[in-house]
């Protein structure tokens, strides 16, 4: 539960913070080399609100910075870059997304993510066992068709396309006011390479990879976990989402009914998604658990524990319902799966997952500054390093 | 109890792990006493970011060539005197440091096109000097170097049949290492402000020390009361301008402000007492800690005007503002009639010119003493800044005489047997005065490699 004194501080405090530190390292750059944030950082002298936002958003948490910087705690400057950027960032999802009233019930709160999950399979068992009647609901049987026996399938896709619509427009909505807070316009986002550039730093964890050898995680020494367990996980996810997509032109296109055979593409690409999602979400949880306290803020951790458990979770009940769905417990698994997929939705544009956006906005925008900034027939505005006697 | 180690390393900074590691590997068993805890573990090394290393042909951290000449030329040019000998081995020898230092787990900084280029004479670690210490300390552990913190040495003490007995403090109970070889890369004494008030007197109190607060000097002072030969002037350090308003110890880079060229700096009685516009920044902004320091209360202000607020590099604190000088002069102490009427004659001073950074321009002051040299643009335009200014001393040149086998030498120039010295305790063998950006670290790689060697060698013999 969450007492008082550890509710998360007012953005503007932390973007204060942070804004402290990030002067300091603007006179020191001993940290260029690691990766986006110095560079940009280096661009600027006055930092205003928006500013630290970006670069907050830029930030990876590797961590390199922290273990080089000989002005961390107990050093009276107290510098702690990743902590206090990974705070900025925990406040931008919670400040960007709409509604805001939403971010602040699923702001890293475990009993009320917990809440969220237990009344949303509540929600669409009970209806079930209402509307369907129990002889149906543990009916069992793993005919085509028999899932939408259980739940018909506009009752099924509606609500499903009508959470992914809700997301999608809230995350859309926060990655506008985040494009728009740090000044852009729409226009100036058609610049291919640097989406380009931005898409392949996105995918590829650039700067999780430091000089080679990997981050500082889970603590001083350099290592690829991290960065391998993260794609384990974006891998299982879209697989995931092919299995879905395949599965909808089966239903649509073929007029074949879930659930599919063992050795169909659904099922096939499903199971793999679904034990990729286990294995880097298990991996993850680990790894933030053996890691380093110091540099990390407990309140960003949180949102990365809530999203893992929730991939868990539906990753999870999915391959248990793909196990057991030709016993009595089908309806009941179906059900409970569904009901971890509505809370994973609802939550989503408030939690970690927002990093997709708000991250890949940033690093787009410190392609665009970075090739304006190399070019200056292309902007005169931006400076770099002062060339003094 | 009295442990007998191979090699005894008094000291944890770059000099300290590169004599370490070499000992180790040579097949010593070694043992790294060192002052700070773990966190602020590495003496100044920490605050360090590169190193100068002689190359013929480019390199993945070095552009072009540093021929070895050069070196010297560049290091006569801000030292004058040195051994040449010894001079001459760290340049030769710097040549395959930088391989070294790669096969020991350093990282160097990558060549990002604009924002960061390659320097063709020092090779910047990636991360700074406290990211490469993590390293070595990492690799000296991995390799089976015994490393105790919060361990001060107290005392040296030779032994008749060479290397000598350690004594130090930790958690509040001395104790004693015997070393059949002890290499001493304990850094200078800028730590100790009584030192430094032998030489500088109640001056010294208001010294900013810009780096560890661990190098007060102990083991070097022992090992003189034991008839070490010394080298270097004990009133010389290294000193530059700093925030008067940073930490008195462990500033490191971040206090150091380069606005002196940009405007006047003035003292206590706003009076200008230096030319701020003589030489090229790079090279003559290690003066400013020596003029400053003979200035009334060791303090003087860097003022400027809004034509210069972006043309330096962004500062730690920020600076102080106002739209007058005469409202500026209060919140820096200074009688306002007295600033106004310096920046007047100063102003009035300056000749017509054509201003560029860049190079040493012709904008200068005529009949104005002390004169501005180059840059010389009028004061104005507000808001006016400021910046307290105070000597930040960076390290102290008077060490231990060596040869170049890093033997610590007697009063008589012969070695005293099992004694071995490296880093900033030594480093005045070769630096006497000025700086050469990068050649502490060459300084401590090259002779603390050496010294870990010869010191193995005598300890295994």
């Amino acid at each position: 539960m969450d007492s008082p004194e550890q509710r998360p501080a007012p953005l503007e405090v932390l973007v204060q913070e942070a804004e402290r530190q990030l002067t300091v390292c603007n006179a020191c750059r001993y940290c260029e080399g690691y990766c986006a944030v110095f560079p940009a950082l280096e661009l600027r002298r006055d930092l205003k609100q928006d500013d630290i936002i970006y670069l907050a958003n830029l930030c990876f948490e590797c961590r390199a910075c922290y273990y080089a910087c000989p002005f961390t705690p107990p050093h009276e400057f107290g510098l702690n870059i990743p902590q206090a950027l990974a705070a900025v960032r925990r406040e931008t999802y919670a400040a960007y997304a709409t509604p805001r009233l939403l971010s602040r019930l699923f702001g890293g709160s475990r009993f009320l993510l917990g809440l969220t999950v237990a009344l949303c399979i509540l929600l669409v068992f009970g209806s079930v066992l209402l509307i369907q009647g129990s002889d149906v609901v543990f009916a069992g049987g793993a005919a085509p068709g028999s899932f939408y026996r259980v739940v018909p399938y506009t009752a099924m896709v509606i609500p499903a396309l009508a959470l992914s619509a809700y997301w999608l427009v809230a995350l859309a909505a926060g990655g506008v006011r985040f494009w728009r807070g740090a000044g852009g316009t729409p226009r100036r986002l058609l610049d291919p390479s640097s989406l380009l550039r931005a898409t392949r730093d996105a995918f590829g964890l650039a700067y999780l990879k430091g000089s080679g050898d990997g981050c500082a995680y889970p603590d001083e020494r350099p290592a690829h976990a991290r960065r391998w367990l993260h794609q384990l996980l974006v891998a299982g996810i879209l697989l995931d989402l092919a299995s879905t997509s395949v599965a909808a032109v089966y239903h649509n296109f073929f007029g074949r009914d879930a659930p599919y055979a063992y050795t169909s593409w659904p099922v096939v690409l499903g199971t793999a998604g679904g034990l990729l999602i286990v294995l880097g979400a298990l991996g993850l949880l680990r790894l933030k658990r053996r890691a380093d306290p110091q540099p990390a803020d407990a309140g960003m951790l949180a949102l990365d524990y809530a999203f893992l458990v929730l991939l868990l979770l539906t990753s999870v009940s999915g391959l248990a319902l793909l196990v057991l769905r030709d016993t009595a417990a089908q309806g009941t698994l179906l059900t409970v799966h569904l009901g971890i997929v509505a809370a994973l939705y609802l939550t989503l544009p408030y939690g970690k997952f927002a990093h997709v956006v708000y991250r890949y906005a940033a690093l787009v925008r410190y392609h665009i500054e970075q090739r304006r900034a190399l070019s200056p027939e292309l902007d005169e505005g931006s400076k770099g390093r002062p060339a003094g006697p | 109890m009295n442990p007998l180690y191979d090699v005894v390393v008094v000291g944890g900074g770059n000099a300290a792990l590169c004599a370490a590691m070499e000992a180790r590997r040579a097949g010593a068993s070694v043992l790294i006493l060192e002052a700070a805890p773990r966190h602020s573990r590495g003496g100044n090394s920490r605050h360090t970011r590169n190193v100068r290393l002689v190359h013929e042909r480019a390199t993945d951290h070095l552009e072009g060539a540093y021929p070895e000449d050069e070196f010297w030329r560049d290091l006569i040019e801000v030292t004058g005197e040195t051994d040449e000998r010894l001079a001459r081995l760290l340049i030769r020898d710097s040549a395959g440091l930088g391989a070294w230092m790669t096969a020991n787990g350093v990282r160097w900084q990558p060549a990002l096109a604009g924002t960061l280029q390659l320097s063709r004479t020092n090779a910047f670690f990636l991360g700074g000097g406290k990211a490469l210490l993590n390293t070595y300390y990492d690799t000296a552990l991995r390799l089976g170097v015994e490393v105790a913190y919060e361990s001060e040495v107290a005392d040296v003490v030779p032994a008749g049949e060479g290397g000598a007995s350690v004594s130090f403090r930790r958690g509040g109970v001395s104790r004693e290492a015997r070393g059949r070889a002890v290499v001493v890369a304990s850094g200078g004494f800028e730590a100790d402000l009584d030192w430094l008030g032998e030489h500088w007197g109640a001056a010294a109190a208001n010294f900013a020390v810009r780096g560890t607060p661990f190098n007060k000097g102990g083991p070097l002072r022992a090992l003189l009361a034991q008839g070490a030969k010394p080298v270097a002037d004990p009133r010389a350090f290294h000193a530059i301008a700093v925030d008067a308003r940073g930490p008195r110890f462990d500033g490191g880079i971040v206090t150091r402000l380069d606005t002196i060229p940009f405007g006047i700096v003035v003292n206590r009685h706003a009076q200008r007492f230096a030319d701020e516009g003589a030489g090229l920044w790079p090279k003559r902004y290690a003066s400013w800690g020596a003029l400053i320091a003979a200035q009334p209360d060791q303090v003087a202000y860097s003022i400027l005007d809004a034509k210069a607020a972006e043309a330096y590099m962004p500062s730690a604190y920020p600076p102080l503002r106002a739209a007058s000088l005469r409202d500026l002069a209060p919140a820096l102490g200074l009688d306002p009639a007295a600033l106004q009427a310096t920046v007047q004659r100063y102003n009035t001073a300056i000749q017509p010119g054509t201003y560029d950074p860049a190079r040493l321009d012709d904008c200068r002051t005529a009949g104005l003493d002390p004169p501005k040299s180059h840059w010389a643009l009028p004061m104005t335009d507000p808001p006016f800044l400021a910046y307290p200014l105070r000597p930040g001393i960076t390290f102290t040149y008077h060490g231990l005489a060596v040869d170049e086998r890093a033997r610590v030498l007697g009063q008589d120039g012969s070695p005293m047997p099992g004694l071995f010295a490296a880093g900033e305790v030594m480093a005045g063998n070769v630096l006497r005065r000025g700086y050469l950006g990068g050649v502490g670290m060459t300084i401590g790689s090259v002779f603390g490699r050496i010294a870990g060697r010869e010191a193995a060698k005598h300890g295994l013999a």
